[in-house]
């Protein structure tokens, strides 16, 4: 089998989201961690790799920070590993991300018989790249997975849907969109972080991909970036019940517009 | 001079510290109030290749750099001092002198068990009395044949009670004095090998500290650690060693004092405002943190040179001073800080001012420390 793992480098969940001079997003100080979500995807590849023989490729769009992310991936267990850096891609949004993986992976790393990403990435949650890649390669999507078999070159998968649960059966090749369920994911061992200095990390271009900056033009801008506002203090009502009840009612309608 | 960490020192920092924060914070209350040895945590590191951290692959181990030794035994230790120091007893007080001294065979069996963690390891040194004067023992070794037949009793032994393996320090020839004195490697499964007193400890709590009682104890005659009369050196250098690991342990029961004393100032509110804007809060942070910094220099410092090659035993001394002395002040402030509330044991502050009292006394106090790094100024 050859697996698939699609990742992202994200700010580790309890960074401190700070605006920089710039007015973007300010990375300065913040601990960079493998997107939660790709995280089960990648340990998902290896088990398969584990069970079904072959070979697990991860792969990235990013910056030279990236680097690190497919290491701690390596020194899970994946073979190999691809990072596609390219200033085109600076500020690549979903459409851009899903563009270059699918030329990566329809002609390059051509022959996959699975691709495993998260469900979506913590930073900007927008949960776009499965979709979207699974379409431009066209393949079966079994996104939000909590469970996946594989046999035979069929897969059945558990996903989440609204309300509850449901089960498919696909085909291989497909993708699975990881979600938290869908396994344990091991913590990289020493040995392993030894033996991921010495396996492959290769890092391509847009031009090694046969694309230009034109194919990756972002369709989403950001204008501005702003924190959330600080939290007010709540407010307590006071006297008699009947007052405080009507008090209540009429904030809850005019204030937290939730009635 | 570069004060930067590599990518796989970086990749294990991330790793080990997540492991901790995942696996081990949860655990060390009980740990710590029962008296229980982590025997599960214990065999989740040795999956990760942390209990044979600078063991050279080929014997099982990791074969990674005595910084990463440090680095690892500093994040476990943030969370749960006592199973900082099972690690660390394994790592620099059994494999160790194994894999310094050791035969090939030794090497193979016994360094290749303890590193992988699938059998725990002690050192038998310290007895009644010998102390900081460790050349001063009772525990005799004979040879009878093809065997040595050891009588004796070790105390304050830690991982005493669970381990398999021990590195034991016996003497041969009392008239010889320190040339009467060998290492050995016993299977503690043997028939005259016996646990006596388990202590019940201050703190560290989690990790065993037995009494280890030899009465006829037979143990091959290959199994010599190193050279006949040379095992007063073998005790000597693995305890250098050894005090990088107890640094370490020190430097992360200092940096768990300081994380939660500022955590816990930042939210106190007392006279209208977080405690933390208060000026007599900010210099204890202020002069921890210093202190903390510069004994994790010292201890990185030690661990650089012994990964050179080059002669460490003064800066090894010199590390577990500093950082053991600035556990222990980390601890008493930290309690300060929280006042009441850090007298209890709602909160851990309690536990690491346990916990850092030991990282004075154990492999060396802050005395004999003292005595290392005069005797290399002064000689």
């Amino acid at each position: 089998m050859k697996i698939v793992a699609c990742i992202k480098q994200t700010f580790d969940t309890e960074a401190k989201i700070a605006i920089g001079g710039d007015g973007q997003i300010s990375d300065e100080g913040v601990n960079l961690i493998v997107n939660p979500y790709d995280e089960f995807a990648v340990e998902e590849a290896i088990r398969t790799k584990e069970k079904d023989g072959g070979e697990v490729v991860v792969v990235t769009v990013g910056g030279d920070k990236a680097q690190e992310a497919l290491r701690y991936c390596l020194a899970m267990g994946a073979d190999r590993a691809i990072l596609v850096n390219d200033p085109a891609l600076a500020k690549a949004d979903s459409r851009a991300v899903a563009v270059t993986l699918a030329k990566l992976l329809s002609e390059k790393e051509a022959g996959f018989d699975i691709v495993f990403t998260g469900k979506e990435a913590v930073d900007d949650g927008a949960a776009q790249v499965p979709a979207q890649l699974a379409e431009r390669l066209d393949l079966p999507l079994a996104n939000v997975a909590t469970a996946l078999t594989i046999s035979d070159g069929k897969a059945t998968a558990t996903r989440e849907i609204d309300g509850g649960s449901e089960d498919i059966e696909f085909a291989l090749p497909a993708m699975v969109g990881a979600q938290k369920g869908l396994n344990e994911v091991r913590y990289p061992s020493l040995p392993g972080i030894m033996k991921a200095k010495r396996k492959p990390l290769d890092v391509l271009s847009l031009a090694d991909l046969g694309l230009g900056a034109d194919d990756v033009a972002v369709k989403v801008e950001m204008v501005s970036a702003e924190l959330p506002p600080a939290r007010q203090a709540g407010q307590r009502l006071t006297g008699e019940v009947d007052e405080v009840v009507a008090k209540l009612v009429q904030l809850l309608k005019d204030e937290a517009k939730v009635i | 001079m570069e004060f930067k960490y590599t990518e796989e020192e970086r990749m294990m920092l991330q790793m080990v510290r997540s492991f901790a924060e995942k696996e081990i914070k949860s655990l060390a209350k009980e740990t710590d109030k029962e008296h229980k040895f982590p025997a599960e945590t214990v065999r989740k590191l040795a999956e990760l290749g942390l209990m044979g951290v600078s063991v050279p692959v080929e014997y099982e181990g990791a074969g990674m750099s005595n910084i990463c030794y440090s680095i690892a035994i500093e994040e476990i230790s943030r969370h749960c001092a006592a199973t900082g120091v099972i690690m660390s007893v394994n790592n620099s007080l059994a494999c160790e002198p194994v894999k310094l001294f050791g035969t090939e065979e030794q090497k193979k069996k016994y360094l290749a068990d303890m590193a992988s963690g699938r059998k725990l390891g002690c050192l038998g040194l310290t007895e009644p009395n010998a102390g900081s004067d460790a050349a001063n023992l009772s525990t005799t070794a004979v040879l009878d044949g093809d065997e040595w037949v050891i009588n004796g009793r070790k105390i304050f032994i830690t991982n005493g009670n669970e381990a398999d393996y021990c590195v034991l320090i016996a003497q041969t020839d009392k008239s010889k004095g320190h040339h009467g004195i060998c290492a050995f490697i016993v299977d503690l499964d043997n028939p005259g090998f016996s646990v006596g007193t388990l202590e019940d400890k201050l703190g560290i709590r989690g990790s065993s500290t037995a009494e280890l009682v030899f009465e006829e104890c037979r143990i091959p005659k290959e199994n010599l650690l190193g050279e006949m009369g040379k095992g007063f050196r073998v005790a000597l250098t693995t305890l250098d060693g050894g005090r990088i690991g107890i640094a370490s342990q020190a430097l992360g029961i200092a940096r768990a004092a300081i994380e939660d004393a500022a955590a816990y100032a930042k939210e106190r509110v007392q006279f209208g405002k977080p405690i933390a804007k208060l000026q007599a809060i900010q210099w204890m942070i202020a002069d921890l943190t210093t202190h903390y910094e510069a004994a994790r220099l010292l201890t990185h410092r030690a661990a650089y040179q012994k990964d050179q090659g080059e002669s460490y035993a003064k800066e090894a001394a010199m590390a577990k001073l500093m950082a053991a002395e600035t556990a222990m002040k980390a601890a008493t402030q930290g309690i300060q800080i929280l006042g009441g509330y850090g007298y209890t044991t709602d909160y851990p502050l309690e536990r690491y001012f346990r916990d850092a009292k030991i990282t004075e006394i154990y492999e060396g106090t802050s005395e004999v420390m003292r005595l290392v790094i005069a005797n290399h100024v002064l000689r």
